[in-house]
């Protein structure tokens, strides 16, 4: 494992084929992409539920230090572990902080 | 989502959970020939296909029970002229919308009807690395010129596209050609695939087993280009099963993860189980999909590992390959509750072995297509 080296100013977001989906039937929260179905922990689905393809993985990490009165430095190193983990599967894309478009 | 279940085909207790995936093969019909087809030796007729309508019923029973993917395979699923009311009719029942295709059919219209129908995601199979190869393999003239050009049109609309390459021995050699492809595509994924030995593909079996030297080779090959192409491209590997020391995992267990329809509405534990024919299995025109799943016998039959025989019984990798695959102890045991012979603590192993071995050397190159019986179109 690479230490995640995700900058504070990249936009993270699910790109096309890549969706988050209720499980009524488990009673969980499934990342659906192709050939692959992730159930999530409330802590995953909490992050992935944030990418809105437009604030930076900065903004993101201060929200959720916030909601969850974590260590901002705790909580960023959680999430760049996680969304490094999907972007090496392709079930997250990266864009550069200001540009928009899939 | 309780267990429910049945028995087992020693009358052993088993209990299922709820199915996650289904693979809906909407037709037999297709314009290529493949010689590996993974559709049954005996093909179904166009005339007792399911309709639009009744995969729209199948398609809710399905997401009821907890299934979230479907891939519409076939055939060829362009084979059929209402596919893109079918997909909608999937993702109106909630499931996440898969399609298998090998592009023939296609045309950009349809491609923006199903863009439109929803379809999420395509997986577009790959037969060689030029021409040459590809219509040779596919037995259709013209097939790999048309699969680019879908490619593209795939690429405009922006559908997130996996390549299958299915390899053996006549055009295993040209794998990194075909991971170059795939990039050059912008594939999320390629998937590369060794034919699986069963159906089709046994009878072609001399001309299409992979060398010990090609599958060491191939390895070698993944192994790079998965490290150079971290982050942009993810590669699947299947290896050949003959050169493995343990087989597959049957997919998590028998009947344990996947539903297959085949296109008259026969529920099966997955896409080559009618080989076993000593199973029954039920058909979706006359039971429902959910008492299919729990308590129908074929489902049962091979659940869990209570009945499994020895030398998997007091083995310990029982839990992680359930013994192998039951449709290839068929095949090759001509017992479908015997040890996968593919393992090499099966008794059958050595001779199957040196089967491989002479068929990868053999200088056979005439093929044996897959062909539809003759019959009045639709
Ligand atoms: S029996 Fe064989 S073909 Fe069927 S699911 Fe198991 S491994 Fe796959
Ligand atoms: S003996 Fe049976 S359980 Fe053990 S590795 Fe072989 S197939 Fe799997």
């Amino acid at each position: 494992m690479t230490a995640p080296s995700l900058p504070d100013d990249c936009v993270p977001y699910l790109p096309r084929g890549v969706r988050l989906h209720d499980d009524k039937v488990r009673g969980i929260r499934v990342l659906l992409a192709p050939e692959r179905a992730i159930s999530l922990d409330p802590v995953g689905d909490a992050i992935l539920s944030e990418l809105d393809g437009a604030r930076t993985l900065g903004d993101l990490i201060a929200e959720l230090a916030a909601r969850y009165q974590a260590p901002a430095e705790q909580v960023g190193q959680d999430m760049r572990e996680f969304l490094t983990g999907l972007i090496d599967r392709r079930m997250v894309f990266l864009r550069e902080s200001g540009a928009r478009g899939a | 989502m309780d267990d429910i279940g049945g028995h087992d085909i020693l009358g052993n207790p088993v209990s299922a959970r709820a199915p996650m995936a289904m693979l809906a093969e909407l037709t037999h019909r297709c314009p290529l020939a493949c010689p590996y087809c993974s559709n049954p030796v005996e093909l179904t007729r166009v005339n007792s296909e399911l309709s639009a309508a009744e995969w729209a019923d199948v398609f809710q029973q399905a997401a009821a029970m907890g299934v979230l993917q479907v891939h519409l395979s076939g055939g060829e699923p362009a084979s059929r002229r209402d596919l893109a009311e079918i997909a909608a009719s999937a993702r109106d029942a909630g499931l996440y919308v898969n399609l298998i295709t090998s592009g023939i059919g296609l045309t950009q219209a349809r491609l923006r009807d199903l863009d439109a129908a929803g379809v999420e995601h395509i997986q577009l199979s790959l037969q060689g690395i030029d021409a040459e190869m590809a219509d040779w393999i596919g037995g259709y003239t013209g097939s790999f010129a048309r699969k680019m050009q879908v490619a593209e049109w795939i690429g405009e609309i922006g559908f997130p596209l996996t390549l299958n390459a299915v390899v053996h021995r006549q055009n295993l050699d040209r794998l990194p050609e075909m991971i170059d492809l795939a990039e050059r595509l912008g594939c999320r994924r390629i998937e590369v695939a060794t034919v699986q030995f069963h159906g089709w593909a046994d009878l072609n079996r001399r001309p299409l087993m992979p060398t010990l030297e090609q599958a060491a080779e191939a390895r070698k090959v993944v192994n790079e280009a998965r490290l150079r192409l971290r982050g942009r491209m993810v590669i699947d590997y299947v290896p050949a099963d003959h050169h493995a020391t343990f087989p597959k995992s049957c997919m998590g267990g028998w009947a344990s993860t996947g539903i297959n329809i085949a296109p008259d509405g026969t529920v099966l534990p997955c896409h080559a189980a009618q080989t076993i024919q000593s199973l029954e299995f039920d058909n979706i025109r006359a039971r429902s999909l959910a008492e299919i799943w729990y308590n129908g016998r074929a489902f049962n039959a091979f659940r869990g590992t209570a009945w499994l025989p020895e030398p998997c019984a007091s083995c310990d990798r029982r839990e992680i390959d359930y013994g192998g695959c039951r449709c290839q102890a068929m095949a090759l045991a001509g017992d479908p509750t015997a040890t996968d012979p593919v393992c090499s603590r099966s008794p059958l192993n050595p001779v199957l072995k040196a089967q491989a071995q002479q068929d990868a050397v053999s200088e056979d190159v005439a093929l044996v297509y897959r062909r539809m019986p003759k019959e009045t179109r639709a």
